[in-house]
């Protein structure tokens, strides 16, 4: 059984060191971060099957995390999981780090499956994954990561044709919902509405979920787990900044990184 | 002589390796499979071939993704779509990544003919240069471009650009000739000048240097089938043994194979150099030897860079 609270609770411990670790690199993107918090704590605490002690296992379930300007809640994941020590978190964005501003594999960082970070590539990275998986009779499953901006990029649209065309069921979608991006609304920066129909007609499998309620999260991947015959995109609305009271769904919190006297303030907005 | 295309030699080789290895997976984009040979393969071995429509950006990164899962995908496309639309998904999902991705980029150069500038591949080498992990091999003909597949996948354990042509053109060179990556091979000797050549103009270098034979001047001629890493200890050594170098290159003399050679040049041993290439324009359409003809890639040409590099040796 699955405990929320505990999940919960990892989830504040993470939003704290994403708060702390950017902070102290004193560039970077806040928002985002604190906003997927209860994403990563689901996948990386639950939905995910893998090993921390061993990165390279076979049958592990693949993330590419497409955005990967939302590393330092990566990161804060991954260390918290296992893959490494979390004192290596303050190291972010800083040079000779393995916490690369956007994660960089060739730094040598475990847990990394694919250093991105240029919108619009990680859906035909996953999609070639998940062929993959299904041409060798794999059992491991592929998810990936996605803003909402970043569904602007039409080369997000040709590889959702593909997952679509080629049925793969193996591989599940998020897209963070936050109706922001650095320029400001989604809305009005460029229309992405109606976006369930256009998954829909794309032949996905379009599954919704409150992407800042761990318990939602679980289930909403437990079900697209379940879906067979086409892939999976789970639409997470989210609010950027979110923990955080005073800068929730902010916009300008996008792209920056908190200032070190604002972190304690930050920090006690968590509680 | 024998004219085949070197996108036969291509096809060939790729269905050929593939016998061996059951990992290589090909991958079908926009609508030319056939006109790149890929079909050779597809027909061996349906369920490893991914047909993926008009989307280039796209079948880069499935690309990749086949090969964290383990394949070694072949991507083939006009070079024009797989070096230039795709820049971005091959430098960063492929070349960042280094992961064993192997891009045919077809229909290069400008004998690519009627279809005119947008379908010529004029500027790939460039850009394929410059990105970190990239090997670029450009076999000379389908002979070699058969050997260039084996190698991309045998010798290169990581991300590969392999540069053929629509055209048929002489096929001459024989199948015993080594192929080894990085490695250039001396076609002729000479002592007088070196003419460094890349692709099919390797012929026609050839055939330069017979007529220069009769004008009393030993042209020695080396065909570069590897690009990236290029052959720096040959580029040396045949500038201290000769002198004068002329370069040859179906491709923009900016940034090109030419670029790669003056760069070793400049650093080691500087020497005279003159380009023959695509002089800072696009293509049009014609038939392939008109246009050759048109933007001085014949040997005739070739002889008339070596006249003028000797005058100032
Ligand atoms: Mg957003």
């Amino acid at each position: 059984m699955v405990n929320i609270n505990e999940l919960e609770a990892k989830a504040k411990i993470i939003r704290a060191d994403v708060i702390k670790s950017l902070a102290e690199a004193g560039s970077g993107h806040l928002g985002g971060s604190l906003g997927l918090s209860d994403v990563f704590v689901s996948l990386y605490f639950h939905i995910l099957s893998h090993k921390p002690s061993k990165p390279d296992w076979e049958n592990r379930d693949r993330l590419i995390l497409s955005i990967g300007h939302v590393a330092p809640v990566f990161y804060a994941s991954l260390a918290h999981a296992g893959y490494f020590p979390v004192s290596e978190l303050m190291t972010l964005r800083k040079l000779g780090s393995r916490l690369q501003g956007h994660p960089g594999k060739e730094h040598g960082l475990p847990g990394i499956e694919l250093s991105a970070g240029s919108l619009g590539q990680g859906l035909s990275v996953a999609v070639g994954l998940a062929l993959g998986a299904k041409a060798d009779k794999k059992t491991w499953r592929v998810y990936s990561i996605h803003g909402d901006g970043e569904l602007q990029e039409g080369s997000i649209w040709e590889a959702a044709m593909s997952a679509a065309h080629y049925k793969l069921d193996n591989l599940t979608a998020l897209v963070d919902r936050n109706n922001v991006q650095i320029d400001g609304k989604t809305s009005d920066v460029m229309e992405i509405e109606p976006l369930a129909d256009k998954w829909k007609a794309f032949g996905w499998n379009v599954l919704h979920c409150n992407g800042n309620n761990i318990k939602e999260i679980i289930q909403t991947y437990e079900k697209a787990k379940m879906h067979k015959g086409s892939p999976s995109v789970i639409i997470a609305k989210t609010k950027m900044g979110k923990g955080v009271k005073s800068i929730e769904a902010d916009y300008t919190w996008h792209g920056k990184p908190p200032k070190i006297e604002q972190v304690e303030s930050f920090l006690k907005e968590l509680e | 002589m024998n004219y085949k295309p070197t996108r036969l030699g291509f096809g060939e080789g790729l269905k050929e390796i593939a016998v061996k290895n059951k990992n290589i997976v090909a991958l079908g984009a926009a609508d030319i499979t056939s006109s790149v040979s890929v079909d050779l393969f597809a027909d061996a071995f349906p369920e490893r071939f991914y047909s993926l429509g008009i989307a280039e950006q796209n079948i880069m990164g499935v690309a990749a993704g086949l090969a964290m899962a383990g394949k070694i995908p072949f991507v083939a496309t006009y070079g024009v779509f797989a070096a230039l639309r795709t820049t971005d998904q091959i430098r960063i999902s492929i070349c960042y990544n280094n992961l064993p991705v192997k891009i045919g980029g077809a229909h290069a150069g400008i004998s690519v003919g009627p279809d005119g500038a947008t379908h010529q591949a004029l500027e790939d080498i460039a850009v394929m240069r410059v990105l970190p992990n990239m090997t670029i091999l450009s076999p000379c003909d389908a002979t070699q471009a058969k050997l260039a597949v084996i190698a991309a996948v045998e010798q290169v354990p990581g991300p590969c650009y392999i540069r053929f042509g629509r055209e048929a053109v002489p096929d001459f060179t024989s199948p015993e000739l080594p192929f080894m990556v990085g490695k250039a091979q001396i076609m002729r000797e000479g002592n007088d000048v070196s003419i460094l050549s890349t692709g099919h103009l390797t012929f026609e270098a050839l055939e330069a240097a017979k007529i220069l034979a009769n004008k009393g001047i030993n042209a020695r001629v080396i065909n570069f089938h590897t690009i990236k890493p290029i052959d720096e200890n040959l580029i040396i050594k045949t500038a201290e043994k000769t002198g004068a170098i002329v370069t040859c290159e179906e491709h923009q003399i900016f940034g090109g194979f030419g670029s790669a050679v003056t760069e070793v040049l400049a650093k080691n041993y500087p020497v005279p150099v003159e380009f023959i290439g695509m002089n800072d324009k696009f293509g049009e359409s014609g038939q392939p030897e008109e246009l050759m003809q048109k933007y001085g890639m014949k040997a005739d040409t070739i002889i008339k860079a070596v006249e003028k590099v000797l005058i100032r040796k």
